[in-house]
């Protein structure tokens, strides 16, 4: 490999050709400030904020250093006082857009522009002031809210939507001083064919996009002394919610997280991950009985509402590829206001589901219609990793002094197989396992099924199960899962059973997870650090087989009877619309 | 912001959309095609209405704000049709000194539309142009082919009036 030699403030940094000198700059431990560079997707070298001052014989110019490819023989200085002062005006010219409502901003906290300016020293955030334009603030949408007023125009949400997510229904209109990112013909993100993922949240460095908040609804139920109120928790909430109480990346706090739900007042503390190992068990059964019988195939997972959606939108042709199961979000808030109601003596009216979820696509899901087993909603509030994070602290709950505690029974009890839900790879290896067996009659030699495991955006893998010849494929991240489908509507690849999530890498990069700055995003890849404490999990597991779970086997002794019975399908299946485009 | 959507009726017609089609499949494997279709399909219906974004996107495979981002990117594209009457006032420098900012002023409230719009009843649209060579009868706008010069606001009223068919 052809490697080059620079100086970056002094120091000697060798490295391939084509590194930028950003890139090369963390290499040698220092940090250069970024605001809308994302590694990959968005390298733009719009925003100048990167800018440092590169001589390569001809004498110190700015570059942005996010864009700029090193050179042989390069002296690269990263604090000049003209590199100080370029980045300080660029700054302060973004500020004067920017509308400074720090103090009741949602992102007060971990706002990567105050950081800025708080680590730049900048004294004057009023510069220059002048003429703005007052925006309409989009609350169109079921998840979220778009407030261009403070918007910098970094583009980093129009990059993830394009490029991660292949839906481009958000993009920068008009031009100039008029600049704005909203979507085609200024119609509300509700209207368009936005598929609720949140990935823009996740990258907005500000507080331009936002979830919509439900926190005040969870407290007002928990409140409300006439009213049930049960929780239950996704996967890959665990593998980060740490992060917003300074924990690293990667810890698994599930005990403590329990322990806060509980002194927050829920009447309830459990776990999706029962209703994982559920949807395990009812889709692995539609999975064999679509083999068996002729049915369609491949069939595709329908565990995330970012991919329903988008199917909807994108490949209504392929709706009937969907497992008509219920996500488990949904299957849990139909068990617990069917199942559990009927066993506790309680009206499913009065009962209030909360769901804590790393996604934003859940909040467009629980106004879906079929998803009210019993006449009622399955589940009344979904809230993001970053709401039971700002609950947490507003309830006053010192989070990193709690004791673990463990989830409620029956309906908290969940396998390793079903805690790897939140991992792209996760849900097909758990049906796999739980497949084998049905197939088989007998446990899978090995249940590790490692070629579905790891962060690729498209993972293939073939199996021999019994006499059949299974042929799988794992997609995350709608632009990776479009590129798949394709390949199966040309007949170019013959699946019997694919895994797609919505979000890249799956729920722990999910658009409702706790946000991670540039800084940390475009050096390390949070995908595989999280998704490890959910592997950690399974393999430490006692029962790592969704059919082993023994909540769910008396669930079916009980109330459903077998997998895909008749009251099964009633309960915890439901059904998909097709779309229109824009 | 409110939609952007034209107030005029989409009357597009079979015989364009397939002029329309035609020019995207020549186009549409080029790199950069949006602007050579944008181009023409102006050329062929006046303005580029959602309904025929929404053609150039499905044929393209372009998401439609990525091409609404386009056209509303370049001031030579038009969201809206020409009015039977095309009113153009002069905001280059010697007629804005003069006062023709006053006059696009006038002529928004008067006929109740933003500059590069158009009357719902197809009249008249709206637009500002620049020098059209004649500052020496600075202000100046046109309408159509007839031209109008040493205005001041008052004039606006009488001039709408002449085309009262």
């Amino acid at each position: 490999m052809d490697m080059i030699n620079v100086k970056i403030n002094g120091v000697e940094v060798s490295a391939p050709k084509g590194t930028t000198i950003l890139q090369a700059a963390r290499m040698a431990n220092i940090d250069i400030p970024t605001l809308c560079y994302l590694k990959d997707i968005n390298e733009i070298g719009a925003c100048r904020i990167c800018v440092v001052e590169a001589d390569e014989g001809r004498g110190k110019r700015l570059v942005a250093s996010c864009v700029y490819p090193i050179t042989e023989g390069m002296q690269v200085y990263t604090n000049t006082p003209n590199v100080l002062e370029s980045r300080k005006k660029t700054l302060q010219l973004i500020l004067s857009t920017h509308e400074k409502k720090c103090t009741t901003c949602v992102r007060s906290e971990n706002c990567e522009l105050k950081k800025m300016a708080y680590d730049m020293g900048l004294e004057d955030e009023c510069k220059y002031e002048g003429e703005n334009i007052q925006y309409e603030i989009d609350d169109s949408a079921a998840h979220m809210i778009r407030d261009n007023n403070k918007c910098i125009l970094c583009r980093r949400c129009v990059a993830v939507c394009n490029a991660n997510q292949g839906v481009g229904v958000i993009g920068a209109n008009e031009r100039g001083f008029k600049t704005h990112i909203s979507s085609a013909f200024e119609l509300g993100l509700g209207t368009t064919s936005c598929i609720s993922c949140g990935q823009c949240i996740a990258v907005c460095p500000v507080g331009a996009i936002t979830e919509k908040d439900s926190t005040d609804e969870v407290l007002k139920a928990i409140a409300d002394e006439k009213k049930f109120v049960i929780v239950q928790t996704a996967p890959a909430v665990r593998a980060a919610l740490g992060e917003e109480f300074g924990y690293e990346m990667g810890t698994n706090v599930e005990g403590k997280m329990v322990a806060a739900l509980r002194r927050i007042g829920f009447d309830k503390v459990f776990d999706t991950n029962f209703a994982a190992d559920l949807t395990i068990m009812e889709e692995a059964t539609e999975l064999v009985e679509r083999v068996t019988n002729g049915g369609k195939l491949p069939m595709i997972t329908s565990c995330s509402p970012g991919w329903i959606k988008y199917c909807e939108h994108y490949f209504p042709d392929m709706t009937e590829n969907l497992s008509s199961c219920k996500s488990p979000m949904q299957m849990f808030g139909a068990t617990a206001k069917t199942y559990y109601a009927e066993k506790m003596g309680i009206d499913p009216k009065d009962m209030v589901v909360v769901a804590v979820m790393p996604c934003t696509a859940k909040k467009f899901e629980i106004g879906r219609d079929d998803q009210n087993a019993a006449g009622v909603p399955d589940v009344d509030i979904s809230i993001t990793t970053r709401e039971l994070a700002r609950l947490i602290k507003r309830c006053g709950i010192k989070f990193d002094k709690l004791a673990d505690e463990q989830f409620d029974q029956p309906l908290g009890i969940g396998t390793g197989a079903a805690v790897i839900f939140g991992a792209t790879g996760g849900v097909m290896e758990a049906a796999l396992r739980t497949a084998v067996k049905m197939i088989t009659g007998s446990e899978a030699g090995d249940i590790n099924f490692t070629d579905v495991r790891g962060v690729a955006g498209i993972k293939e893998a073939s199996y021999k199960v019994g006499d059949l010849d299974v042929k799988v494929a794992v997609a995350s991240g709608t632009a990776n899962a479009a590129e798949l489908l394709k390949k199966v509507q040309n007949g170019e690849a013959d699946y019997t059973f694919i895994e797609i999530m919505g979000c890249p890498g799956g729920c722990v990069n999910g658009g409702g997870q706790p946000q991670v700055p540039a800084s940390v995003r475009n050096f390390e890849d949070i995908r595989a650090i999280r998704a490890k404490a959910l592997y950690d999990q399974d393999a430490a597991s006692e029962i790592r087989l969704s059919h082993e779970n023994p909540a769910i086997k008396s669930i079916y002794d009980e109330y459903f009877e077998k997998p895909g019975s008749h009251k099964a399908h009633e309960i915890l299946h439901t059904s998909y619309v097709k779309r229109g485009l824009y | 912001m409110g939609s952007t959507i034209s107030s005029i009726p989409f009357a597009g017609t079979p015989e364009q959309e397939k002029q329309l089609l035609e020019v995207i499949a020549a186009h549409k494997t080029e790199k950069g095609c949006l602007m050579p279709i944008l181009q023409k399909a102006q050329e062929i219906y006046g303005y580029l209405p959602i309904e025929v974004q929404t053609i150039i996107a499905r044929e393209t495979g372009y998401p439609l704000e990525k091409v609404y981002g386009v056209v509303t990117f370049y001031a030579q594209f038009s969201l809206n049709p020409k009015g039977k009457y095309k009113i153009s006032v002069c905001l280059g420098t010697a007629c804005y000194v003069k006062g023709s900012g006053d006059l696009y002023n006038k002529l928004q409230e008067v006929l109740g539309i933003e500059g590069g719009g158009c009357t719902p009843d197809g009249k008249f649209s709206l637009e500002a142009c620049r020098c059209i060579g004649a500052c020496g009868l600075a202000p100046v706008l046109t309408v159509n082919e007839d031209v109008y010069g040493r205005l001041v606001v008052d004039d606006i009223e009488g001039i709408l009036a002449k085309y009262n068919d």
